[in-house]
C-alpha cells in the first residue's frame, strides 16, 4: 500500500542506529527502524520503553547521542524542529490558549507567509475535515476534550506536512470517545496519505490502528510486523506477554517433539532456536468442549481442568481453571444466549481444546 | 433535573428530611461565617476604621469645623500639582525600569533546572529579608560623590569627575527600583513557570524560530503575570516615602513626603489627611482603569490573529 501513497507526497522515514543514553540507561539503544512512505506506524511500548523518547527524536526535541534520521533522503538529526516541516499532535494538544481555535490552526500557515485569503480557506478546510467547521471563533477553553483533539489534529494537518508525528493523542479521552476517535484517525490518515507515527502504550489501539506495530522495550525494537503478525506470532516473550493476554506453560523438547508434562503437543510450527520453550495460551483460542463430536477433531490439543471462578462480563464470560498438574489457565467465550444457561459451574470437571494453529510456542529467554 | 426541582418546590417538606437537611445547610453557612469572623473584625479595625478617621480629618479644618479649605488648598496650589506629577512620574520611571530588568531575570529564572532556579530567587528574595532602612542607606553609601561607585569608575576610566548619583532623581530611582524589584519578579515568574513548555514545543514544531516562538506564543501568556507585578510596584511606589526621602536628598518630593512634612512641621492633620485620601482615590482609579484594560486586553487576546 505504501506505493501506491507515494504521489501524496508523504515521506518514507529511515532510522539508524539511533541512541540516547541517560547515565546507564538507554532509552534508545541503536534503533535501525523504516517506516514506509505513507505508513501508519505505530511505536508500542510500556512506559519507559523509549517509544516516546523515539518520537521525540523524530520531532528534534530529543538530541541522541548518535544515529541517522532521514526523511526521505534527507538527514534531518541536526536540523533544529522548526525546520522539519512536520505535523505532530500532543498528548495533552498543546494549543495556545491565548488565540482562537482559528488563529491556533492558521499559525503555521502565518509563519509560512501564507496569502491572509489562502489562510483563511485552509483553516476552514482544515477545520472542516475534522468536522469542527464553524467552530473557529471558539475560545480553546471552550472547548471538550474530543473537540481539543481534533483542533490539535487540524493544527497539525494544515500545512500539509508529509509526515505526521502522534505521541499518545487519544490518552486523555474517555474510552468511547477514544475508540471512535481511533477509526476517525485511521479514516483519516488513508485520506490524507501521510507518513505517520504513532506512539501508544495502548496494545488494542496499536492492534486497531496501524499497518505495522514497531513494540519497543528497553529502547529497542522487540518486534517488528502487521497487527496480525505481532499478535499470532510473537517474536518473543515480552511481545507474547504485552500484547493480549496469555498464559505461559513450560514446554519440553524431545527428539522435536515439543511436550507439557507428558503429553506431546501438535503445534503451528516450531521455534528455530532455543531450549527452554513457553507455550503460549490465550484465553479467546482455548474451546471449552461441550459435546463428543467436537473432540473429534484430530487438529487439536486437549487439556482436562476444573473450573475454579466464572466471571460472566455481558458479552463475554472469563473463566478460570486448574489443570491437574496446578497451572492456572484462563478461558474467554462469547455469551450466546444457548450456551448462558448451559455454562459449566464451578467445581465441574471440563475439557478444553486449543487448535494446532494457535498453539504457539516461544522461547522463554529474554530478548 | 427541572423536574426534580418542580417537585422539590411544589410539596413543600414533604419529602423526607427536607426541612431538616435545610436547617444543616443553613448550620453549616453559619459556622462557616463565624470562623471568617475574626478576620473580618480585624480587616474592620486596621482598615475600615482608620481609612474612615482620615477621611472624616480631611474634612476638618485647623479650627476643628467642617471646611473643603484642604481640598481647595490642593486645586489652588500649583506645588501641590507639581509633587502629584513627581509622584506619578518617578512611580511610571520605576516600574518602566523594573520592567526591564525584572522581566528578563525571571525569564532567566523560569528557564533553569529546579535547584539553581530555587538558589537564584533566593538571591531576589534576599533584599526582603534585610530591613528596608539599611538598604537605603547602602545605597546612600555606595552612591555617593566618593563612594564606592564614582571610585571605582574613576579608577577604570570610565569617567573623570565624580558624578552626581545621589540626592537626584538617579538616585531615588536606582533605589527604588533595588526594592521593588522583586515585586515584579515574583509574579512574573509565577506566570512564566505556569507556561506548559509543550506551548513552545509545539511553536517550534509548527515552524516557529525560538524568537518567533516568544513573541508570538511565551510573551503574550506571561503578560497577565507582568501586568499583576507592574500594577503592584506602581501602587507601591505611590505611597513610597522612605527611600526617595534619603536618597532624593529634597530635590525629588512625592506625595508621602508632602503628608510627613504637613504633620512633623505644620501639625495640619486635616491638610495631611486630605493628601492622604486623594492618593488614595487616584490609586484605585489606576486600579480601576487598569482591570479594565486587563479584562480588555484577554478579550482582544482571545480573538486575536483570525
Amino acid at each position: 500500500m505504501s506505493e501506491t501513497t507515494l504521489t501524496g507526497g508523504a515521506l518514507p522515514i529511515t532510522i539508524r542506529d539511533a541512541t540516547k543514553s541517560y547515565g546507564a540507561v538507554f532509552a534508545l539503544d541503536n534503533v535501525d527502524l523504516d517506516v514506509r512512505s505513507g505508513e501508519f506506524m505505530t511505536l508500542l511500548g510500556p512506559s519507559g520503553s523509549g517509544k516516546t523518547t523515539l518520537l521525540m527524536v523524530l520531532a528534534g526535541f530529543t538530541r541522541p547521542d548518535y544515529g541517522s534520521v532521514k526523511f526521505g533522503e534527507r538527514e534531518i538529526v541536526r536540523t533544529p524542529p522548526h525546520k522539519r516541516d512536520v505535523g505532530m499532535v500532543f498528548q495533552n494538544y498543546a494549543l495556545f490558549p491565548h488565540m482562537s481555535v482559528a488563529a491556533n490552526v492558521a499559525f503555521p500557515l502565518k509563519l509560512r507567509g501564507v496569502s491572509k485569503q489562502e489562510m483563511v480557506e485552509r483553516t476552514e478546510q482544515a477545520l472542516e475535515t475534522v468536522q469542527l467547521a464553524g467552530y473557529g471563533e471558539r475560545r480553546i477553553d471552550q472547548l471538550s476534550g474530543g473537540q481539543r483533539q481534533r483542533v490539535a489534529l487540524a493544527r497539525a494537518i494544515v500545512f500539509e506536512p508529509r509526515i505526521l508525528l502522534m505521541d499518545e493523542p487519544l490518552s486523555a479521552l474517555d474510552k468511547k470517545l477514544r475508540e471512535q476517535m481511533q477509526i476517525e484517525l485511521r479514516r483519516l490518515h488513508d485520506k490524507l496519505g501521510m507518513t505517520t507515527v504513532y506512539v501508544t502504550h495502548d496494545q488494542r489501539e496499536a492492534l486497531t490502528m496501524s499497518d505495522r506495530i514497531a513494540v519497543i522495550n528497553h529502547g529497542r525494537v522487540m518486534q517488528l510486523g502487521t497487527p496480525e503478525e505481532i499478535y499470532e506470532r510473537p517474536a518473543n516473550r515480552f511481545v507474547a506477554d504485552f500484547i493480549g493476554e496469555s498464559t505461559f506453560l513450560p514446554v519440553t523438547v524431545q527428539q522435536g517433539v515439543a511436550r507439557f508434562g507428558d503429553q506431546s503437543l501438535k503445534v503451528a510450527q516450531m521455534p528455530e532456536a532455543g531450549e527452554d520453550l513457553l507455550l503460549m495460551l490465550r484465553p479467546e483460542r482455548l474451546q471449552l468442549i461441550t459435546n463428543d463430536s467436537e473432540a473429534a477433531d484430530g487438529e487439536a490439543n486437549r487439556f482436562e481442568a476444573r473450573v475454579r471462578e466464572m466471571v460472566y462480563q455481558g458479552d463475554s464470560f472469563l473463566m478460570y481453571t486448574v489443570l491437574e498438574n496446578g497451572t492456572e489457565i484462563s478461558l474467554r467465550g462469547m455469551t450466546r444466549r444457548d450456551t448462558v444457561s448451559t455454562l459449566p459451574a464451578i467445581g465441574d470437571v471440563i475439557q478444553l481444546a486449543l487448535h494446532r494453529d494457535d498453539t504457539v510456542l516461544i522461547s522463554a529467554e529474554e530478548p | 433535573m427541572s423536574d426534580l426541582v418542580l417537585r422539590s418546590a411544589g410539596s413543600l417538606a414533604t419529602q423526607p428530611n427536607q426541612t431538616e437537611l435545610k436547617q444543616d445547610a443553613l448550620r453549616e453557612r453559619f459556622a462557616l461565617f463565624g470562623l471568617c469572623s475574626p478576620a473580618l473584625l480585624l480587616v474592620l479595625i486596621i482598615m475600615v476604621l482608620p481609612v474612615g478617621w482620615l477621611f472624616w480629618l480631611s474634612f476638618l479644618g485647623e479650627d476643628g469645623n467642617f471646611t473643603l479649605e484642604n481640598y481647595q488648598r490642593m486645586v489652588e496650589s500649583k506645588s501641590y500639582a507639581r509633587i502629584f506629577r513627581n509622584t506619578f512620574e518617578v512611580s511610571l520611571l520605576t516600574t518602566g525600569i523594573c520592567i526591564l530588568i525584572g522581566y528578563p531575570l525571571a525569564y532567566f529564572l523560569s528557564q533553569l533546572p529546579r535547584r539553581a532556579a530555587n538558589l537564584c530567587m533566593i538571591t531576589v528574595l534576599l533584599p526582603f529579608w534585610t530591613s528596608l532602612l539599611v538598604r537605603t542607606y547602602a545605597w546612600l553609601v555606595l552612591l555617593q560623590r566618593r563612594g564606592l561607585i564614582n571610585e571605582w569608575g574613576m579608577d577604570i576610566g570610565l569617567w573623570d569627575e565624580p558624578i552626581k548619583l545621589v540626592h537626584n532623581l538617579t538616585g531615588t530611582l536606582i533605589g527604588m527600583v533595588h526594592i521593588m524589584l522583586p515585586f515584579l519578579i515574583l509574579p512574573v515568574y509565577g506566570s512564566m513557570k505556569a507556561i506548559d513548555r509543550d506551548y513552545m514545543k509545539a511553536a517550534a514544531n509548527l515552524g516557529a524560530s525560538p524568537a518567533q516562538a516568544f513573541w508570538r506564543v511565551f510573551f503574550p501568556l506571561s503578560l497577565p503575570g507582568l501586568f499583576a507585578g507592574a500594577l503592584i510596584v506602581f501602587v507601591l511606589c505611590l505611597g513610597f516615602f522612605v527611600t526617595p526621602a534619603v536618597l532624593g536628598g529634597g530635590k525629588v518630593i512625592m506625595v508621602s513626603m508632602r503628608i510627613a512634612t504637613n504633620i512633623e512641621l505644620f501639625f495640619n492633620w486635616g491638610a495631611a489627611s486630605a493628601l492622604g485620601v486623594v492618593l488614595l482615590v487616584l490609586t484605585l482609579v489606576i486600579l480601576g482603569i487598569a482591570s479594565r484594560v486587563l479584562r480588555f486586553d484577554q478579550l482582544l487576546g482571545g480573538g486575536h490573529g483570525s
